[in-house]
């Protein structure tokens, strides 16, 4: 490979690993500034898919191009991205559903609660039955 | 070029520092897990820059460990937390809530 092109894909690393790491202070500032535990929630997965798949391209346009057989190393970054983005999401959505469940989160900045409404109803067809939801 | 992993080391170090500047502060334990699984996002960021920058494929395996570990320890986190509330709470199963109410009353008759 040309010593042009390996310089290109570098100067692309290296902007992919910057944005990346301005995710990363973005989360920080707001895990910092922001009021209750659902936004901070919004600001902190920000770093964790889209920050981390930048710096997984960045590594590999980095490393790639110079091994000889680059199969074990591309495939660990596949396999690192394909967790991140499976198991963020239903982390997620645990964390914020025992946060709401367990009343941890600010009512008074929610623009809409549906969920609220969805529980006020169900709680109504299931009255005397056991409440088994959560 | 030198410059710009300068520039990177100092964000990721700064964004860290917040980070455990709200992992003190955190009023609830859920603000501290959360806080924690994006210091695990900042250090996977971290050591994937250090892999870019030694052209080092060495810690590759480490990033895929790190990256399954985060999911465990915030789920069970939460999941703890679930559990622990739910006795008190009133919209819990009645099973917890009988069970308690039978062993505090045991408590205080004998």
């Amino acid at each position: 490979m040309s010593e042009e092109f390996v310089q290109i894909l570098d100067w692309i690393a290296i902007l992919c690993l910057l944005a990346g790491a301005l995710l990363s202070l973005i989360a920080g500032i707001g895990l910092l500034r922001f009021p209750d535990l659902l936004s901070r929630m919004h600001a902190a997965s920000k770093p964790q898919v889209l920050g981390l798949l930048l710096v997984l391209v960045g590594i590999g346009l980095r490393i790639l191009p110079q091994e000889e057989t680059g199969v074990f190393s591309a495939g660990t970054l596949v396999l690192v991205g394909l967790f991140q983005v499976v198991t963020v999401p239903v982390a997620g959505h645990i964390v914020a559903r025992v946060g709401y469940r367990t009343g941890r989160i600010r009512r008074d900045l929610l623009g809409t609660d549906e969920l609220a409404d969805r529980l006020e109803s169900d709680r109504f067809t299931k009255s005397g039955a056991e409440n088994n939801v959560s | 070029m030198n410059t710009l992993w300068i520039i990177i080391a100092v964000l990721l170090a700064v964004a860290a520092l917040m980070s455990m500047v709200r992992l003190l502060l955190g009023p609830s334990i859920l603000d501290r897990a959360l806080s924690v699984d994006a210091l695990l996002a900042f250090s996977l960021t971290g050591l994937g820059a250090y892999a870019a920058f030694n052209r080092d494929p060495t810690v590759l395996p480490t990033l895929l460990v790190l990256s399954l570990l985060g999911f465990v320890g915030s789920v069970s986190i939460a999941k703890f937390v679930a559990r622990r509330t739910e006795s008190h709470d009133d919209e819990g199963p009645s099973v917890f809530r009988l069970a308690e109410d039978t062993v505090e009353e045991e408590g205080k008759t004998s």
